[in-house]
């Protein structure tokens, strides 16, 4: 696959700057690390080639940026879509969430972006700089000098289990689309499955247990765009703020699960953004394994317009005392 | 903060025999929100509702809980009772303490203590209730019946004869429907022609009636009181405003070889075709399928023929929009397929009949001018067999029949052994029965008459097969009676096939929103208090669409449906129901979930300006519901995402607080 390069990228853009196709470019740069990747919007090609990055910690999935940005009255903007990113893309279409026309999609090849924790965790602390030129990273630490480590064992959970290369969503392409992929994303659900009740909680409770209710899962998720989420509003009875109680530990995880249901992409934001680490995909691939099971195969934003099992409605649909009883182990 | 009035209805011993009413009123009391508490023996009475009004005035009440039966009982005796004391009506809830309480439980303090607890629910919710004001729209007075059998032609006659305009919409070329195709009726044998055709006639020349025959309904909008209806009027190749009815061309037709649909195929008929002498619209109707001038531009004959040059070959389907107040499906039924049923050599030999194709050879305008004759050799058959819940009651077999009871067999299979006794004394009539089901009036008697005066043979036991040998039909049976197996050679076999609703029904269903049980008859909006209306407002039912019944049946419930629709369309104004949805458009994402999930199609986006920070204004995409349409089922609160959608009377920290209440 051709590896795209962050000159690639701004030699593109610069382009639909000049012919005037787009004002603004969604892009990256870097925070106070060099894997510390954020998302900026640049409005030259100047801007870009001085502050733009692109490389394997570019992970953050754009398409939820484009609900704000494409209300600014200010003409196209570009964003560079992964295909996993383009499913989000087309789910946010689907719901009417931005205006297309506003929108310029370059579709960019992606061979899985890095999970910097798990360098952290094979190297320790002190990580000065990391090199991502080849198939063999290389770590710069403080106390320990440069450690060559594979790239294949640093994916991101989402991209170790890869579901498409292909990208579903785009106006015009930089390199080629693939196909999606067989993958074994739901293998540690069935192994949730087997467990009882009561070990399932307990797993749970001790994941859950640690989360210190940033809000970085709902802030980063792109089903997440509600103009006003039920934790924000008084009014919802479940507004909360802080880890003051078990709330988070019980329920607030629970009810995002279920506002997603046959929303989420598994694009795997949530889990990638958590500070905390809670294996949050694993609630949502929940979802996804039992729509699937129950109603048939369905990718949320593989086509735009799609009408997802749980807001449709046919004689074949499951009974709902059958689906009890499925999960009643 | 709400002024709560309590009333604890002893209904007579009804829950005072269960419940302690005297400390369900002290308990509630302390409720928060309740200022005044009382209990009397019948709150439904003159004096209880006196007793309420008085306490709203005296204790300046802003809500009240009537401890009582069912809401469906009393509910809205105790909203009109609140609104004659100036409380908005929707700031009454009733706590069920009868069915959910009283007539379930034995034991006195369980029962008292549940009471409670309901009692304590209805207050949790009466604190969060806001007053309600029902919308209103107007009425279209105009109805549109669907179907033209007997059960249309009878509401559209009763509605018209009422002063408004009914259209009634038929897909065959002639209004009439089964019953025209029916010979004599029970269990006074008149003759269905001859009490039928004069009511086609009737509506023919109502001028308050349109028929828009060889028609079906396209697309239906809108809701109650304003229906918007496209009807496709096939093209049928001939001017219907110019045709005399005359028949010259259904004479000279060549094209000789087509199956006669009302004859049920027993015989042919030409490509130009009336389907009977006394069918309205009496129009000639051209069958595209079998026609060689349209097939292959070649003929012309009836063309020729026509001195009122009313053929037209070119003519295309025509579209009609129309706005209706009220609907009335009047669809009927059809017998069942034998294809599955095989074991009766329906499909085997031409003398295995149905019942309904035993009328046509029994009528004296059917394919054998009235003489029973065999349709394979045309003699005259000595030994007739008939096979009673052929489809009906088949529990075991639901893949091939129906489990419900078809209900006409029974007494039409008496009819045409009665008859066939009546005018071929020569015959031997043998009926194979379950049982002989006749609730009717006269039912029983006329069905004592076939065994008793007519000499017809009731076998109770079923066939267990039919075989042709020879030119007889050799039918094997048992005789439950006798406990024996019993073999008779037959020469005609005649089925009572089981009856199903049209096929047209189930989209049509979908068309109106009408909910359909799982054989595909329309249900009604409560089987016993409102047997004739659809649970979807301004959509109402008549005859079999509803489920088998009979002619008497059929045209009594047809007059019901054109009473129903008569109060609808008297009135100038409709008032909704005000526990609709509602949208909430700062927190609505325009995400179309509730479009999606709403079966009503009562929810509709636009975009609206909002004011954004910094003096800008942004366009969103917002839902926006239609209050008359909105059935408040709710569908769309738990699908909304965002919680923007709630339910008006119901909205979810109303049931949140009930809930909360309840697990105090």
């Amino acid at each position: 696959m051709q590896k795209i390069t962050r000159s690639v990228l701004i030699e593109k853009a610069e382009k639909l700057l000049n012919d005037g196709i787009v004002s603004r470019v969604l892009g990256w740069k870097n925070g106070d690390f060099s894997y510390d990747i954020t998302p900026a919007i640049f409005t030259s090609a100047d801007q870009m080639k001085k502050d733009f990055v692109y490389g394997d910690f570019c992970g953050a999935n754009f398409s939820k940026y484009l609900v704000k940005e494409t209300r600014k009255d200010e003409g196209k903007i570009l964003v560079f879509l992964k295909p996993c990113d383009t499913y989000s893309f087309n789910q946010l279409l689907t719901e009417h969430r931005f205006d297309r026309e506003k929108v310029y999609a370059v579709g960019i090849p992606c061979d899985g972006m890095i999970d910097i924790n798990k360098i952290k965790l094979a190297v320790g602390d002190g990580i000065v700089s990391v090199d991502t030129d080849s198939e063999v990273i290389k770590v710069n630490t403080l106390y320990d000098g440069v450690k060559e480590l594979a790239k294949n064992d640093l994916l991101l959970e989402r991209c170790a289990n890869c579901k498409s290369k292909k990208h579903v969503a785009f106006d015009e392409l930089i390199g080629e689309t693939g196909e999606t992929l067989e993958n074994n994303r739901f293998d540690q659900v069935a192994e949730l499955e087997k467990m009882s009740a009561d070990e399932r909680f307990a797993f749970w409770q001790n994941e859950l247990s640690r989360c210190i209710r940033c809000n970085a899962c709902r802030d980063a998720c792109p089903a997440c765009t509600c103009e006003k989420c039920v934790f924000d509003n008084p009014n919802s009875g479940v507004e909360n703020k802080s880890p003051a109680n078990s709330f988070e530990e019980q329920m607030f995880h629970i009810i995002r699960a279920f506002h997603v249901a046959g929303r989420c992409t598994d694009c795997g934001e949530c889990s990638r953004v958590c500070p905390q680490h809670i294996p949050l995909h694993l609630l949502n691939r929940k979802f996804i394994k039992d729509i699937n099971e129950f109603y048939g195969e369905y990718q949320a934003g593989e086509e735009v317009g799609s009408r997802a099992p749980l807001v449709n409605y046919t004689k074949e649909d499951i009974e709902p005392i059958d689906a009890v009883n499925k999960g009643d182990k | 903060m709400q002024r709560i009035g309590v009333f604890v209805c002893w209904c007579g011993s009804n829950i005072a025999a269960t419940v302690d009413v005297q400390k369900v009123a002290e308990v509630l009391k302390n409720e928060p929100g309740v200022v005044h508490s009382a209990n009397y023996q019948y709150m439904c009475s003159q004096a209880g509702q006196q007793l309420i009004k008085e306490a709203i005035k005296e204790h300046n009440l802003t809500g009240i809980v009537v401890c009582s039966c069912s809401p469906r009982m009393h509910e809205a005796t105790f909203r009109k009772t609140a609104a004659a004391a100036g409380l908005n009506p929707y700031m009454v809830e009733i706590a069920n303490i009868r069915e959910q309480c009283s007539w379930i439980h034995k034991d006195i303090e369980e029962a008292t203590e549940k009471a409670v607890v309901l009692g304590r629910t209805a207050i949790a919710k009466v604190n969060l209730n806001a007053p309600l004001l029902p919308g209103e729209s107007p009425v279209t007075k105009r109805a549109l019946v669907i179907g033209g059998g007997i059960a249309g032609i009878q509401t559209a006659l009763d509605i018209a004869d009422a002063g408004f305009e009914v259209d009634i919409v038929e897909k065959k070329p002639t209004i009439g429907g089964k019953m025209a195709q029916i010979d004599k009726t029970f269990p006074t044998l008149d003759c269905a022609a001859c009490i039928l055709t004069p009511k086609m006639v009737d509506v023919a020349q109502h001028e308050k009636i349109r028929i828009f025959s060889y028609s079906e309904v396209e697309q239906v909008k809108g809701f109650v009181g304003n229906f918007d209806v496209k009807i496709k009027k096939k093209a049928r190749f001939v001017k219907e405003d110019v045709c005399t009815g005359c028949g010259l061309c259904t004479e000279k037709c060549p094209q000789k070889k087509v199956p006669n649909d009302f004859n049920l195929g027993m015989d042919t008929k030409r490509a130009i075709y009336i389907p009977f002498a006394q069918a309205v619209p009496k129009v000639a109707t051209i069958d595209a399928d079998y026609c060689t001038m349209l097939k292959t531009g070649k003929c012309g004959v009836c063309s020729k023929v026509c001195t009122a040059k009313a053929i037209d070959y070119t003519q295309k389907d025509e579209f009609i929009e129309e706005k209706y107040g009220a609907i009335v499906v009047a669809t009927g039924f059809n017998p069942i397929s034998m294809d599955k049923f095989d074991e009766y050599a329906y499909s085997q030999s031409k003398d295995v009949i149905t019942s309904l194709e035993f009328e046509r050879l029994m009528n004296a305008a059917g394919p054998t001018a009235g003489k029973l004759l065999r349709p394979s050799d045309n003699k005259h058959p000595h030994t007739l067999v008939f096979v009673q819940c052929v489809g009906s009651r088949c529990s075991s077999c639901a893949e091939k029949g129906k489990e419900y009871c078809s209900k006409i067999c029974c007494m039409y299979t008496a009819k045409h052994a009665m008859l066939t006794r009546d005018k071929y004394p020569d015959t031997d009539v043998y009926v194979f029965y379950i049982d002989v089901r006749t609730p009717g009036k006269n039912f029983d008697e006329f069905y004592r008459r076939a065994v008793e005066d007519y000499g017809v043979h009731y076998i109770k036991g079923m066939v267990g097969k039919v075989s042709p040998e020879g030119d007889k039909l050799v039918v094997q049976g048992s005789d439950l009676i006798a406990n024996k197996q019993i073999k008779i050679d037959a020469d005609l076999v005649v089925l009572a096939a089981a009856i199903e609703p049209d096929k047209s029904a189930r989209p049509l269903a979908t068309m109106l929103t009408a909910s359909m049980d799982t054989n595909d008859f329309f249900t009604e909006a409560h089987p016993k208090l409102r047997p004739v209306e659809s649970p979807t407002a301004g959509v109402f039912l008549s005859g079999a669409c509803q489920g088998p019944k009979d002619i008497p049946e059929t045209v009594s419930q047809a007059g019901a449906a054109a009473a129903k629709v008569i109060g609808l369309l008297a009135k100038d104004k409709l008032t909704g129901n005000p526990c609709v949805a509602h949208s909430d458009e700062m927190m609505c994402n325009g995400c179309s979930s509730c479009e999606r999930v709403c079966p009503y199609g009562a929810i509709t986006y636009m975009d609206k300006e909002f004011r954004g920070p910094n003096r800008t204004t942004l366009i969103r995409r917002v839902a926006s519901v239609n209050e008359a349409i909105c059935q408040g089922c709710g569908a769309c609160t738990v699908a909304c995402p965002s919680g923007a959608m709630d339910l008006k009377g119901f909205a979810t920290k109303q049931i949140m607080a009930e809930v909360d209440a309840i697990c105090k």
